[in-house]
């Protein structure tokens, strides 16, 4: 199933290109020790500019999710489960992924994720099967 | 915490609607011209009264379906002479141009504010089915700040997002199907009174159980239906309003507010930006939800009316699928009749104003067919996810 894939920006790439080397990397202040997403090269709670992609578990549990049925485009391969993944490592520290490998009705909030990386391209997306 | 509350020097004094199509044979801008020269007519004003102009969006994607006219292309088009004009995305959501007008008037730029919102994503899409496909937002690689952090996933409607803001919903607070369809049953019942809407056959329960899913738990019914329409409304200075044709509907109190972060998912999935939408809307005013005669709330998707329900505190946080349960409430003969004119659902995508043009009507009792019980207070939003603005209007 074709993906368009993101531009990257000296911001993003961590995020999107950590899989390489198989790490998931997600932001985090030095300041106030929070990790925040999507990357910035500022802290958006403490303002400062100590700010660095770190290595995270790649564990976590389902916020929500949704099984897509509509061919948006006509090469898109429905179902699909798309959902918000919430990391073990920081509460709210979530973003959108896709849930692989996993019957849809099987799939429920709470359930616990952990990242599997899949290459397109330059970019190693990170997505996620039942743990 | 204020001195002053602008927007009460502010109100509405026309509108006007173009036909509803799906598809129209007019052109974006022919839709946009019959729409606000009814508008500035209903106001009783004449072209050379209005000199401000707003809209949102705005034609800031090259005349693209979900906007094809913005306010340059109008200001040509009526010659209109203006000291005051400004339009685009980035604002809170799809009251922003009235909202943007209102203070434009409040701050003594203009006097009197053309507002309007265009949409032709019908006749677009008897053409191109991926027109709005979130994939198709940019060429080539995803830059933009929003949706890089969805596509890749093959996010390609908003439908999908808003799906996962039902999904927990249904997990937090026990909302059932049965719940979320009174929203577009309501919405079809009304639409059978309004000669424009554009789906007006009845609707069962089980027709709705039967749409087709498009996003779990969302059905095809509980998605707007594509159209091509324009919407217009008149902002008058408050001195001026009271010498208007219609009696001058008040902006009794804004809301604006987000105090997180601006983007789908870091969002709360079970309040997005309408519960801080409601809590500067009630901060600005002394009227109280028990106030509200009518609500006319954003149905792009059904769930995002019920959240609307909850964060304008016309019901408590978490019930609103026991509040609409049985649709009796809701009705037009309800304690709180909602999307009067059929919404978004039945009615039309007319994305916005079209709240806010069924509010005027039923305020100055014009809805013919389908008006419900004389009131002087109605409250409009509009916005899903970070995308959220409110009004509570009140009539003289």
């Amino acid at each position: 199933m074709p993906r368009k894939l993101p531009a990257l920006t000296a911001d993003n790439h961590s995020f999107w290109q950590g899989g390489r080397n198989g790490e998931l990397l997600i932001h985090r202040c030095e300041a106030c020790k929070r990790y925040f997403h999507p990357p910035s090269p500022i802290c958006p709670t403490c303002t400062s500019f100590e700010v660095a992609p770190q290595r995270v578990s790649g564990k976590g549990k389902i916020a929500s999710f949704t099984t897509n049925h509509q061919p948006w485009t006509p090469d898109l391969t429905a179902p699909f489960v798309i959902a918000i993944v919430e990391l073990q490592e920081q509460k709210d520290l979530r973003f959108v992924t896709n849930i692989e490998d996993t019957p849809p009705e099987q799939v429920h909030i709470g359930m616990k994720v952990r990242v599997q990386f899949q290459q397109e391209d330059d970019v190693w997306l990170p997505l996620f099967v039942k743990d | 915490m204020y001195d002053r509350l602008y927007e009460k020097d502010v109100a509405i004094t026309g509108i006007g609607q173009s036909e509803v199509g799906r598809p129209s044979t007019l052109s974006g801008m022919r839709l946009t011209l019959d729409a606000c020269l009814e508008a500035i007519s209903d106001a009783g004003l004449r072209k050379v009264d209005i000199d401000g102009i707003a809209c949102w969006p705005g034609d800031n994607n090259n005349g693209d379906s979900f906007s094809p006219v913005g306010p340059l292309a109008l200001k040509n088009a009526l010659g209109l002479e203006v000291n005051w004009f400004g339009g685009g995305y980035e604002g809170p959501g799809p009251l922003a141009g009235l909202i943007n007008g209102a203070m434009a008037i409040a701050s003594g730029l203009c006097r009197n504010v053309l507002v309007f919102r265009t949409i032709t994503e019908s006749s677009t899409r008897q053409h191109n089915k991926e027109a709005s496909a979130l994939s198709n937002k940019t060429l080539g690689r995803d830059s933009s700040f929003a949706w890089q952090w969805y596509t890749p996933f093959n996010v390609l409607s908003a439908a999908n997002l808003v799906a996962m803001y039902a999904q927990r919903h249904f997990h937090d607070y026990g909302t059932t199907s049965e719940q979320l369809a009174q929203i577009a049953l309501t919405c079809r019942r009304n639409a059978q009174r309004n000669p424009k809407a554009i789906y007006r056959s009845p609707m069962s329960m089980d027709d709705y159980m039967q749409s087709r899913m498009i996003s779990t738990p969302l059905r095809m019914f509980d998605c707007d239906v594509h159209c091509d329409a324009s919407t217009a409304i008149i902002l008058s200075r408050r001195d001026i309003a009271k010498d208007c044709r219609n009696p001058p509907i008040h902006i009794e109190a804004i809301g604006a507010a987000l105090n997180q972060p601006w983007s789908w998912d870091q969002i709360s999935l079970t309040e997005g930006a309408a519960f801080d939408v409601g809590r500067m809307m009630w901060s600005r005013t002394d009227l109280k939800p028990k106030d509200v005669g009518s609500a006319q709330l954003y149905d792009g998707f059904s769930i995002l009316t019920m959240i609307w329900l909850e964060a304008l505190g016309l019901c408590p946080k978490g019930e609103s699928g026991r509040f609409v349960e049985g649709g009796q409430r809701i009705a037009l003969d309800g304690e709180l009749p909602i999307n009067t004119n059929g919404g978004q659902l039945s009615g039309g995508r007319t994305h916005g104003l079209g709240y806010v043009h069924e509010a005027c009507l039923q305020l100055w009792n014009k809805a013919e067919g389908r008006q419900i019980a004389d009131h002087q207070v109605a409250v409009t939003a509009a916005g899903g996810g970070p995308l959220g603005g409110s009004l509570l209007l009140v009539r003289d």
